[in-house]
């Protein structure tokens, strides 16, 4: 725009900065855009509401859903769930994978197991798992957690293998120790791609614990939307499903402000 | 003290091949303590390996490097290096780069600031104490290698083509600053380029290194009085002992061309 560049040609250069104010129209337009469509369908009579509910219906739902409690116990009992197994899977894997991304004893110890298990798809383990521990919040941890750790634990790999290697020759020709080496040039190295890698494997997490609370639950999110689907209530689901996007925005959110907060330094964009 | 002797060394790595590739053929110098000393070759000829080993980021295959006798092991402060790309660490400030050598030994931070301070002030960089490197231009965190470098207090400074990505106008004002800086600090310093120009201004020793297998082909005593003006370029004699160097070197660029195809 500056320079009299047109507009267009301003939109259509790759990593051109817009002004915040035209980004935050389109991401507008483009949200209103979908919710006219789906009032378009639903009011314009174009398909079976019982099945796909109009926007009031679903606005309904949700008010009657927090009203009677369900929708926050529900919620808080799969944020709680995931969480934990979260939590629990990457305190393990960050360190752990950091290692065996730079340390090829660990590497060689790990990398076979991991990647035979990192192909099982958790869920064809939620049987065993409910034989093993039941259908209680331990066997929803336990889902989300092995979902996560294999592939946390690859990718954290990747990122400490990625440190490049001038780095650590740079600290050894000032003096650094192995120790010094760890400590000082390769967990500070990993970092920002650490976070990058837990806001990514945050979003599985919510895929598995949903699969989870599906199969066997009686609570959380998925478990309202499993009820809602035997009443018929599709209304119930969409609530069900629009929260989860909204809780899975929020921790996105977070995980970016975090980044940029503590990292001032790795700032992409 | 810092006297960099090395004796014999090759060096020669495993290609897979039934024939490994031979990087360094019995190379043989002596940089007495405090001289600058300027290393052009032909890409490909070794030089980058030849430092690493002095650094002792990489073992000789056989052959040794000595600094003050003494047998090289590993990398250690005495031989600090500025790399070509920076290596900056990017979660580190301009000050908290410079400091970190000090920072490694434990010393007072009162005193590791001072020190840094005083380093980063050399290379005009003060303004800029609390920027990180990707705030900074490519001669910027040049300046900011050498001051961490220099801060570190070393005996020998290798060099690895460190102004090779700066433009010819920023290459020289770092070519003088880091000889202002040498005239006043008198380090060893072991510096490579492909620049001959670069190499004539800065050094008092250049040598000439043969294409790959790297040797030493000729070595150039430069005796222009320091301090040393940025006209030298246009004298006489510095124009001569140029046409002698590009003699040298084009008949080993053209002998590695001719083995790489
Ligand atoms: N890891 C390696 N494996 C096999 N050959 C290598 C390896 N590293 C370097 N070489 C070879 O050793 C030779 C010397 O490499 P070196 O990087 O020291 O050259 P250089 O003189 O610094 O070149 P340039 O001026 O382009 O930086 C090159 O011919 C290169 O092909
Ligand atoms: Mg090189």
């Amino acid at each position: 725009m500056a320079g009299g560049r047109s507009l267009i040609s301003t939109l259509a250069t790759p990593r051109r900065e817009i002004s915040p104010g035209l980004s935050l129209g389109i991401s507008t337009a483009v949200t209103l855009a979908i919710l006219l469509f789906w009032c378009l369908i639903t009011y314009g009579g174009l398909v079976d509401t019982t099945f796909c509910p109009p926007p009031h219906q679903v606005a309904k739902a949700f008010w009657t859903t927090l009203m009677d409690g369900s929708l926050l116990r529900n919620a808080w009992s799969s944020l709680v769930v995931i969480n934990l197994g979260f939590f629990l899977s990457s305190i393990i894997a960050i360190p752990l994978g950091i290692m065996m991304g730079s340390f090829r004893v660990v590497q060689a110890a790990l990398e076979p197991v991991v990647n035979f298990t990192r192909y099982l798809p958790v869920t064809s383990m939620i049987p065993l798992l409910i034989l093993w521990i039941g259908i209680g919040i331990e066997e929803k941890i336990a889902v989300i957690f092995i979902g996560t750790f294999f592939q946390q634990l690859v990718m954290f790999a990747d990122v400490s293998a990625q440190v490049p290697n001038e780095l650590f020759n740079a600290a050894y020709t000032l003096g650094a120790k192995k120790r010094q080496i760890v400590l000082r040039v390769l967990l500070p190295a990993t970092l920002p791609g650490v976070i990058d890698t837990l806001r990514v494997t945050m979003g599985w997490a919510w895929t598995y614990l949903v699969v989870a609370e599906l199969v066997a639950s009686s609570s959380g999110l998925g478990y309202m939307s499993m009820q809602a689907m035997r009443g018929l209530h599709a209304d119930v689901i969409f609530v069900a499903i629009l929260v989860i996007g909204f809780l899975g925005l929020v921790t996105d959110e977070i995980f970016k402000r975090l980044k940029n907060m503590l990292l001032p330094w790795a700032r992409s964009r | 003290m810092g006297t960099v002797t090395v004796e014999n060394l090759s060096l020669h790595f495993a290609t897979g091949g039934a024939t490994p590739v031979i990087a360094l053929n019995n190379l043989s110098m002596t940089i007495p303590d405090k001289q600058f000393a300027v290393i052009v070759g032909p890409s490909g000829c070794g030089k980058s390996s030849l430092l690493d080993i002095i650094a002792g980021l990489r073992d000789p295959t056989t052959g040794d490097c000595r600094l003050d006798g003494k047998v090289i092991h590993g990398p250690a402060k005495e031989r600090g290096m500025v790399f070509q790309n920076y290596s900056l660490f990017p979660w580190l400030t301009v000050l908290k780069n410079v400091e970190f050598g000090l920072s490694l030994q434990g010393k007072p931070q009162r005193e590791i600031t001072e020190r840094a301070r005083h380093y980063v002030n050399a290379v005009g960089l003060s303004s800029f104490e609390n920027a990180y490197p990707n705030q900074l231009s490519g001669g910027m965190k040049q300046r900011v290698a050498i001051a961490r470098s220099l801060a570190n207090d070393p005996e020998v400074i290798l060099m690895d083509e460190p102004f090779g990505a700066l433009d010819s106008q920023t290459r020289v004002v770092m070519q003088q600053l880091l000889l202002g800086i040498w005239e006043k600090e008198h380090k060893t310093i072991l510096f490579v380029t492909h620049d001959i120009d670069e190499a004539l201004y800065l050094g008092e020793v250049v040598y000439v290194m043969s294409s790959r297998p790297g040797r030493i082909i000729d070595t150039i005593a430069v005796d222009f009085a320091h301090p040393r003006s940025y006209e030298l370029s246009t004298e006489p004699a510095f124009v001569e002992l140029k046409r002698r160097i590009q003699h040298n070197l084009h008949a080993e660029v053209h002998k590695a061309l001719s083995t790489a195809a």
